[in-house]
C-alpha cells in the first residue's frame, strides 16, 4: 500500500510518497536525503538509528513511516539552531567525544531526550540513558563526560 | 640522510605524496586510510609541522588508488611508523627545495628565509612569495633523496599537541560515511551469501523472492554468487531477507556447536613451528598453565557497504576497506580485468577493528556493476550477513610452560599457543575476496598461513614475554582446517598471548609470596617496560592493594605490543559477585613521540573499553547452519553501564621515535582484569570470556 504522508521533521513539513510500511529511517535517508540517522542493525538493538518522536527517543529502523503521522520528528541534521550547534555536539566536540561517529547520531538524541527530561544527572544516570545505544570502538567515557558537560552547558553553568 | 621506510622505498616519488593545490593547500597523499583511529588528523600534523602551514592548510587524499602511495593495508598499528615517518621526510624535502627556489628568486641564502603557514620572510620581513608562487618551479616527480632531515623534536608545534579530530564535526552533524553517499541515478542492491566454500547453488525460486520483496527488484546471479538489486533499498532488503528460503544449495557448510570452543580448534590437525631459542630440558621446578579463549567478532556497528561504476571500460569502487592499493589488485584479479580498469577510493565507514566484512562488500558492488554498466551500485551487507559473514578473530588456546631458577625467577619459557590464522586478508598468503568462492571456478584453496613474527606475528603475536628469562621460545599449532574464515582483529593473537603470560607471572609471584608488581620489576630490565609499570602502579594506589579473596581485586598487566611498538601496563578493579564488573583502569603508555596525545589518549580508551567486553562478554556461537551469534542480543557486547572509569597517562618519551598505540591496552587490559577476577576470587579463570557462567562453575568447583 503506497500513500502520501505529510511527516514533521525538524519543524517542517515534508509529503512523501510511499508504501505505508517503509520503515521511517528508509524514508529519512532515501526519500528526504536526511543521511544523519544511521542504518546499524534493523531490529532495534544499536539505537544508531535513534530519533525524537514528540520528545522520545525512538528506534526508526524498522517502524513503519505510517505510525508518525501528526508526530513531530528531530533528527539529528535538526538539532543545530540558527548555524549555531546544540550544546549537546558543542560538548562533544569539547570533549572528542567519538571515534569512528558511526554511533554518534544516535546517542545525540538519546541524549537529547534525556537531559530535556533530567537537566541535572549523574554520571550513572546518563549511563543507565543510554544503555541501549551501542558505541564499538570504546568512545562511552568521552561521551559520558560530554552529555554532563552539555548538561552544564544548558543548565547555565559555564563549563 | 635519512633512512628510507618502506613505504618511500615503495612509492618513491615526491608528487604521490605532496602536491600544490590551486585553492592554496598542500595536497598529502597518504596509502592509510581513516577507521575511526584519527590517523588522518595526526598525519596532517606531522606534514603541516614539516612545511611550516597551518593544519587547516593541509587537504589529505586518503587511499586513492590512482593517484596516491600504495601502502598496503592500513593495519597493525603501523599508520605514524610507516606513513607518518614518510610524509615527515618528504615535507621535509619539499620544504628544503622550495626554500631553495623561494632563495633564487630572492637573491638570498635559504638561511636567510623563514616560512610562516606557508610563506616566505626574508630576515623577518615578508617577501610577497609563498610555496604556491614557486609550485612550478619545483619538480615534484622526482624520487625523494632523503638529503634533507626533518626538524627535531624540541622544533615542534604542531606534533605534540592536541589538535581537534578533523572528521568529527561532520560526524556530529549528520554525515562523513560511505552509507550516506549517492550517485545519479543509483540502485540498490543486498546479498544471497553462499553457506561456505564449495556449496552450489541449485535452485532459486526467483518468482517467489520477487513476490516478498513487494517491488520491482532484478535478480542477478553469477555462478553461485546472488544479488537482488533495485531502486528501493527497503524493497531488496526485503528480497534479500527473504532469499534463504528460496534457495536450495548442493554441499552446504554444516557447522556443530562443538567446533566454536577454543579445545575443539586445538585438536585439530595443525602445521607446527618453533620460533626462538632451542629448547631446555624440562627440569624439577616447571609451571604449565593453559589459558583457551573463543572466537570474536569485529562486529562494526555498521554493516559493510560499498559502491561501485562501471563505465567506459573502467570499474569505478568506493569502499571503506583498509588498502584501497590491495582490494584494486584483488578486484581486478577476481573479474579478470587489467589493472589499469580498476579505481579504488576510500570513503570512511564505522569502525571496523580489523579485517571485516569491508573488502567482500566492494567485490559484491563490484560483480553487480559490472553486470549492470552505466548504474551505480550501493551495496551493503545485512546484520545477519555481518555477523555471519566476516572474519573471525580465532579461538585460541595458549599454554605456557617456565622453568624456574633457585629463586623462583623464570630461567626458560616456552608459549605454546594453538590457534587457526590471524591474517588471511585478500592478497595475503593466498587468501581472497569471498565472493570469489561462490564463481565455478574459485581459486585454489589456500595453504596454511599466518602472519610471520618478523612483520609481529598473527596468532604468535606478543607470545614472547618482556621478561628477562635466558631462554625463550614460540611453539606454535598452526590449525588450518577450522570451519569459518579467521583473520585480524585488534590485537591478533597478542590479547590471549599477553592474558596468558600475565596471568602466569601473578601465579609465579604467589609462589614465592611476592606482590606481583614488586615480582615483575626483579624480572624486568627494559627501563621503558619498568618506567609504565611503576607509573600506573602510583596511579592506581598499587602499594595499598588487600590481600583479595573478598570478591574485590586489584590486577595488573604490561606488554610492548608485537615487542616492537608503544609499552602499555594496566591496572584494573574489579568487584565480583556472579559476574564480574570493572570499576576503574588505569593505564600509562610509553609511545615515543607523541603527534597528537589526546587522540593518542582517545584510542587507548577505546581499547581498554573493547578489552573488557572481550575479557568478559564477546563469544561467537555456532550451530549446524553456521555461526549463530547473529545479532546484538545473541553477540552481547558492552554497554554505557559497565564503563568504568578510565584513566590513562602518556609517559613523557619524545626523545624517542613515535610508535604505534592503537593496539597496545588491549592486551594488558584483558590481563588486569584476569588478573583483578583471580585477586577477588583466589581462583584464576583460565578462559576468555569470563562470563558469569564461567565464573559460578569456577566457584563450584573450587
Amino acid at each position: 500500500m503506497s500513500g502520501q504522508f505529510t511527516l514533521n521533521i525538524n519543524g517542517r513539513d515534508h509529503c512523501v510518497d510511499v508504501p505505508s510500511d517503509m520503515p521511517l529511517l528508509d524514508v529519512l535517508r532515501n526519500h528526504l536525503g536526511l543521511k544523519g540517522s544511521r542504518y546499524g542493525c534493523g531490529l532495534e538493538q544499536c539505537g544508531a538509528c535513534m530519533v525524537l518522536v514528540d520528545g522520545e527517543a525512538t528506534y526508526s529502523c524498522s517502524r513503519e513511516v505510517g505510525t508518525f503521522v501528526g508526530k513531530r520528528i528531530t533528527t539529528v541534521e535538526g538539532l543545530a539552531s540558527d548555524g549555531k550547534l546544540h550544546p549537546l555536539q558543542q560538548a562533544f566536540l569539547d570533549e572528542q567525544a567519538g571515534q569512528c561517529g558511526y554511533c554518534l547520531s544516535g546517542i545525540l538524541i538519546a541524549s537529547k531526550a534525556f537531559l530535556d527530561r533530567n537537566p541535572n544527572p549523574t554520571r550513572a544516570e546518563v549511563a543507565a540513558a543510554l544503555d541501549a545505544n551501542l558505541c564499538r570502538c570504546g568512545s562511552h567515557p568521552r561521551i559520558l563526560r560530554a552529555v554532563l558537560r552539555a548538561a552544564a552547558a544548558m543548565r547555565g553553568e559555564v563549563v | 640522510m635519512a633512512a628510507l621506510s618502506h613505504s618511500l622505498k615503495e612509492n618513491p616519488r615526491l608528487d604521490l605524496w605532496l602536491r600544490f593545490l590551486d585553492d592554496r593547500t598542500v595536497r598529502i597523499g597518504t596509502g592509510k586510510v581513516e577507521l575511526g583511529q584519527g590517523v588522518l588528523t595526526a598525519l596532517s600534523q606531522i606534514a603541516a609541522e614539516e612545511l611550516d602551514l597551518r593544519v587547516d592548510q593541509i587537504s589529505i587524499m586518503s587511499g586513492n588508488s590512482l593517484q596516491g602511495p600504495g601502502e598496503g593495508y592500513t593495519a597493525s598499528s603501523w599508520s605514524i611508523e610507516h606513513s607518518g615517518s614518510a610524509i615527515r621526510l618528504v615535507a621535509a624535502e619539499v620544504r628544503a627545495l622550495a626554500r631553495m627556489h623561494a632563495g633564487l628568486r630572492l637573491n638570498a641564502s635559504p638561511d636567510e628565509l623563514t616560512i610562516v603557514e606557508g610563506a616566505f620572510f626574508k630576515n623577518g620581513v615578508a617577501s610577497g612569495l609563498d610555496y604556491w608562487a614557486i609550485a612550478d618551479d619545483l619538480d615534484l616527480s622526482v624520487e625523494v633523496s632523503g638529503r634533507f632531515l626533518p626538524k627535531s623534536a624540541d622544533q615542534y608545534r604542531i606534533v605534540g599537541a592536541s589538535i581537534p579530530r578533523l572528521d568529527l564535526p561532520e560526524k556530529l552533524t549528520g554525515s562523513g560515511f560511505i552509507h550516506d553517499m549517492t550517485l545519479p541515478g543509483m540502485l540498490h542492491a543486498r546479498t544471497l551469501r553462499q553457506p561456505g566454500r564449495g556449496a552450489r547453488l541449485v535452485t532459486l525460486d526467483e518468482a517467489a523472492i520477487k513476490r516478498r520483496a513487494g517491488g520491482d527488484i532484478s535478480i542477478i546471479r553469477i555462478d553461485s554468487f546472488v544479488a537482488f538489486v533495485g531502486a528501493s533499498e527497503t524493497v531488496v532488503r526485503a528480497a534479500a531477507d527473504a532469499a534463504a528460503t528460496y534457495a536450495v544449495w548442493d554441499n552446504a557448510r554444516m557447522l556443530s556447536p562443538e567446533a566454536a570452543t577454543a579445545e575443539w580448534v586445538a585438536a585439530q590437525p595443525s602445521t607446527d613451528l618453533m620460533m626462538g631459542d632451542p629448547p631446555q630440558d624440562a627440569v624439577h621446578d616447571r609451571v604449565s598453565l593453559s589459558f583457551t579463549r573463543s572466537f570474536l567478532s569485529h562486529g562494526s556497528l555498521a554493516p559493510s557497504c560499498a559502491l561501485a561504476l562501471y563505465q567506459h571500460g573502467t570499474l569505478t569502487v568506493w569502499s571503506h576497506g583498509q588498502g584501497m592499493h590491495p582490494l584494486r589488485e584483488n578486484i581486478a584479479k577476481t573479474l579478470g580485468l587489467p589493472l589499469e580498469s580498476v579505481a579504488c577510493h576510500h570513503v570512511q565507514g564505522a569502525g571496523c577493528y580489523g579485517h571485516n566484512g569491508a573488502d567482500d562488500a566492494a567485490l559484491d558492488a563490484a560483480l553487480v556493476a559490472r553486470v549492470l554498466p552505466d548504474q551505480p551500485i550501493r551495496l551493503m551487507w545485512r546484520r545477519q550477513e555481518e555477523f555471519g559473514y566476516e572474519p573471525l578473530s580465532s579461538a585460541m588456546t595458549v599454554a605456557v610452560h617456565v622453568n624456574l631458577d633457585v629463586n623462583g625467577r623464570p630461567d626458560d619459557w616456552t608459549t605454546e599457543v594453538w590457534s587457526a590464522t590471524h591474517g588471511q586478508r585478500p592478497g595475503v598468503g593466498g587468501a581472497y575476496l569471498l565472493a570469489a568462492e561462490a564463481m565455478n571456478e574459485p581459486p585454489p584453496e589456500r595453504k596454511p598461513f599466518d602472519i610471520p613474527l618478523e612483520r609481529g606475528g598473527g596468532a604468535v603475536r606478543n607470545a614472547i614475554p618482556l621478561y628477562d628469562v635466558s631462554g625463550k621460545r614460540i611453539s606454535f599449532h598452526l590449525i588450518h582446517d577450522v570451519p569459518v574464515r579467521t583473520s585480524s582483529l585488534r590485537g591478533l593473537g597478542a590479547t590471549l598471548n599477553v592474558f596468558a603470560i600475565e596471568a602466569v607471572m601473578d601465579e609465579l609471584a604467589a609462589r614465592v609470596g611476592e606482590d606481583p608488581i614488586t615480582y615483575r620489576l626483579s624480572a624486568l630490565s627494559d627501563p621503558r617496560a619498568r618506567a609504565v609499570l611503576e607509573r600506573v602502579a602510583a596511579m592506581a594506589g598499587w602499594s595499598s592493594r588487600g590481600t583479595g579473596g573478598a570478591g574485590v581485586g586489584l590486577g595488573v598487566g604490561i606488554a610492548r605490543y608485537k615487542n616492537s611498538s608503544a609499552y602499555a601496563a594496566v591496572v584494573a578493579a574489579v568487584e565480583v559477585e556472579e559476574a564480574v564488573r570493572v570499576t576503574d583502569v588505569w593505564c600509562a603508555v610509553d609511545a615515543g613521540l607523541v603527534i597528537n596525545p589526546d587522540g593518542a589518549e582517545n584510542q587507548i580508551e577505546g581499547n581498554i573499553v573493547q578489552a573488557i567486553s572481550w575479557a568478559l562478554m564477546e563469544e561467537v556461537r555456532f550451530d549446524a547452519q553456521g555461526i549463530s551469534t547473529l545479532d546484538w542480543q545473541s553477540y552481547p557486547v558492552i554497554r554505557f553501564k559497565d564503563i568504568p572509569e578510565i584513566r590513562v597517562e602518556l609517559i613523557e618519551a619524545s626523545q624517542h621515535e613515535a610508535l604505534g598505540i592503537g593496539e597496545c591496552a588491549g592486551g594488558p587490559a584483558a590481563a588486569a582484569i584476569g588478573n583483578a577476577v583471580a585477586h577477588a576470587l583466589g581462583m584464576c579463570i583460565h578462559h576468555m570470556p569470563m562470563t558469569r557462567e564461567r565464573i559460578m562453575a569456577a566457584a563450584l568447583q573450587a
